[in-house]
C-alpha cells in the first residue's frame, strides 16, 4: 500500500508546470492566424484565460488546467485540481458555466482511485455553480487530472492581468507557501497541521474572493499559480509598471518559511527565480521569504490591483469572509533596473 | 563523502546532501552528483546560506558535480596547497568583456548571431567567468529585445556577476530597458579588469 501511494504522488501540482522562459520561446514562434476582433484575450497577453466576445454584454471565458498529484489522497487531489482549474475563470471576473474532465490514468491502477479523484473534482465544479458536462480520458503511465472550464463574463467588466495603474494597491487573497509545504510533505518533513492548512487553502474556491472583488474598483486581476507571486506580478507589470511590496504584510504560511530554511526547495521555484529574479530587488528580505515569493502556488489566491481608496475596506470584507487577504504593496510608475522591489 | 543524487527530483538531492553533512559530524567535504542544473542551483543556495564552500562543475552531459566544504575544512583548504590544487570553483577569476553587439569584423548580421552563440556557449562551460562587463554597443545585450537575455539570466543565477556601463546605457537612451544584472561605472570596470586573472574579449 505504501509503495502504491508513493507511485501515485510524484511531486505535482503547479510545480509540474513548464518554465515560463522555455514556454515563451515556443509561443512566440507559433504561426498567427488571421486576427479576430472578437477574441478579446488570447496568447499575446499572457493572461489567465481566453475571452471571446459574443455580444456587447456577453463573452465566454475558456481555460484548462491539469497536473499530476501533489497530495496522496485522490479525493483531495481531485478537489485541488478542480479548484485550481476553475480559478482562471474568477481571475478574469467571470462566472463558471460548464466544465469537462481531463484524465490521464494508468490502466493497471485501481479504478476506485480514479473514481475518488473525479468525485473531488465534480464536487468543486458544483460548488462553483457549474455543470460537469463531459470529459476525455487516456491511458498514461502517470496520473494527471484537471478540467477544461468555460465561463461567461460581461466584456466591459472583465479583468485583465496587465491593466493595473500606478498607485493601485495590490491585494492578495490567499497565503503563500503551499508549494514548499507540499514539497516538504513529499519527503515526510511537513507537519500534519501545515499540510492540513495548505489543503484547506488549495481547496478554497476563488469564487468567494471574486464575488467580493466584483463590488470594488478592480483594475487588474490574476491568480497566483505556477510562476509564484513574483512571476505573476511580473506579468501584471507588463513592462509598463513597477511595484513595491512590503514584506511584513505579505500573508505567508509560517511553516513554509521553516521548510525554506531547511532548503526543501522545489525545482520550479528556482526556475521562477531564473525567469524573473533579475527584475527583483530584495531590501533586507530573509532568504526563506525570498523563496516563498518564488514558490509555485497550486490553486493560489487572486492578486488584484485596486483603487487605493477602496483597498482597506475590500480587505476587511475579504477577511470577514474568512480569507487571509492583505494589501501587500502597490503599483508604481516604471522604475529603473528592478521593476519589483520587496522591502 | 559522495552523494549520488542522479535521477532524484528536488528536494531529494538537498535532503541526501544534508544527511551526508550530518554524517560528517563536523568539518569535511561532500561531493554530490545531480543530473540537472536547477538542482545545482538549489544546492548552491543552501551552501551559500549555510556558509559552506561550494564549487560546481559539469562533468558530462546530464551529470553535474557539486562540492561542498563544511566547517573548518573551508579554512584548511585555504592553507593546504594540495587541496587548493583541486579547487573546482565553477567561477574563475576570469572577466569577459563585451564591448559590441557583434562578434568579430565583417557582416554585422553574422556578428550578432555569433555574439548570441558566444553567450549561449558561455552558459555551457564547466568554468564560468567571475564577471561579464558590458559597455558601449555591448550595453544593448543586457537590455530589452536582446537575444541573449535568457542565457545571461541563467549565468547570473549561477553566480556570474553581470554589469553594464551606466554611461553607455544613458548614451543610448536605454537606461530604463536594462533587464539583467546591475549598472556600473568606469572605476569599477577598470578595477574588475585589473584584478581579473584574465580578461576575455570575444
Amino acid at each position: 500500500m505504501q509503495t502504491e501511494s508513493k507511485l501515485f504522488c510524484k511531486g505535482g501540482g503547479c510545480t509540474a508546470k513548464l518554465g515560463a522562459g522555455i514556454l515563451s520561446r515556443v509561443l512566440e514562434r507559433l504561426p498567427k492566424g488571421p486576427a479576430d476582433d472578437a477574441l478579446l484575450v488570447g496568447y499575446d497577453s499572457h493572461d489567465d484565460a481566453a475571452v471571446y466576445k459574443l455580444s456587447d454584454d456577453i463573452a465566454f471565458v475558456q481555460t484548462l488546467d491539469f497536473f499530476p498529484p501533489m497530495v496522496e489522497d485522490p479525493y483531495i487531489f481531485g478537489q485541488i485540481a478542480a479548484t485550481n482549474a476553475l480559478s482562471d475563470i474568477y481571475a478574469m471576473g467571470g462566472t463558471v458555466k460548464t466544465a469537462l474532465n481531463i484524465v490521464c490514468f494508468p490502466e493497471s491502477m485501481d479504478l476506485n482511485i480514479l473514481g475518488e479523484i473525479m468525485r473531488g473534482g465534480a464536487e468543486k465544479v458544483h460548488e462553483a455553480g457549474g455543470n460537469l458536462a463531459g470529459g476525455h480520458s487516456i491511458a498514461d503511465s502517470d496520473v494527471k487530472y484537471g478540467l477544461s472550464v468555460t465561463g461567461v463574463v460581461d466584456p466591459r467588466k472583465m479583468y485583465q492581468n496587465n491593466t493595473g495603474r500606478a498607485g493601485d494597491k495590490l491585494v492578495l487573497t490567499k497565503k503563500l507557501g503551499v508549494g514548499l509545504i507540499c514539497c516538504a510533505n513529499k519527503v515526510g518533513a511537513a507537519s500534519a497541521a501545515a499540510m492540513e492548512q495548505a489543503i484547506a487553502s488549495m481547496t478554497t474556491l476563488n469564487k468567494y474572493a471574486a464575488e467580493i472583488l466584483a463590488q470594488y474598483p478592480v483594475h487588474a486581476c490574476t491568480d497566483v499559480t505556477g510562476f509564484g507571486l513574483l512571476g505573476h506580478l511580473h506579468e501584471m507589470l507588463d513592462g509598463r509598471l513597477g511595484c513595491v511590496l512590503e514584506q511584513g504584510s505579505i500573508p505567508v504560511f509560517d511553516e513554509a518559511l521553516s521548510y525554506a530554511d531547511e532548503f526543501l526547495l522545489t525545482a520550479a521555484a528556482q526556475r521562477n527565480r531564473n525567469y524573473v529574479g533579475a527584475n527583483v530587488r530584495f531590501e533586507g528580505v530573509p532568504f526563506a521569504l525570498e523563496e516563498v515569493l518564488f514558490d509555485p502556488q497550486t490553486s493560489g489566491g487572486l492578486l488584484a490591483a485596486v483603487s487605493p481608496e477602496a483597498a482597506s475596506t475590500l480587505v476587511v470584507e475579504l477577511q470577514r469572509r474568512g480569507l487571509p487577504a492583505a494589501v501587500i504593496g502597490e503599483l508604481t510608475e516604471k522604475q529603473g533596473t528592478h521593476e519589483i522591489i520587496v522591502r | 563523502m559522495l552523494v549520488n543524487a542522479m535521477g532524484d527530483a528536488c528536494p531529494i538531492p538537498v535532503v541526501k546532501t544534508k544527511n551526508a553533512i550530518k554524517e560528517l559530524q563536523g568539518a569535511g567535504q561532500v561531493e554530490v552528483w545531480v543530473d540537472n542544473e536547477i538542482a545545482v542551483q538549489n544546492l548552491t543556495k543552501m551552501a551559500q546560506q549555510k556558509g559552506y564552500g561550494v564549487n560546481s562543475a559539469k562533468l558530462e552531459e546530464g551529470k553535474f558535480q557539486v562540492l561542498l566544504t563544511v566547517g573548518d575544512a573551508a579554512a584548511v583548504e585555504e592553507s593546504a596547497p594540495q587541496v587548493e590544487e583541486c579547487r573546482m570553483d565553477a567561477r574563475s577569476g576570469k572577466v569577459v568583456v563585451i564591448s559590441s553587439e557583434t562578434m568579430g569584423e565583417g557582416d554585422p548580421v553574422l556578428g550578432k548571431l555569433l555574439m548570441k552563440g558566444f553567450i549561449f556557449a558561455l552558459t555551457q562551460q564547466d568554468v564560468l567567468p567571475q564577471t561579464i562587463l558590458f559597455y558601449n554597443g555591448g550595453a544593448h545585450l543586457t537590455c530589452e529585445a536582446s537575444p541573449a537575455l535568457e542565457d545571461l539570466r541563467s549565468l547570473e543565477a549561477q553566480g556570474v556577476e553581470i554589469l553594464t556601463c551606466g554611461t553607455c546605457l544613458n548614451h543610448y537612451g536605454i537606461a530604463d530597458k536594462l533587464q539583467v544584472g546591475g549598472v556600473t561605472n568606469m572605476y569599477v570596470i577598470c578595477e574588475k579588469m585589473l584584478q581579473a586573472s584574465s580578461v576575455i574579449k570575444p
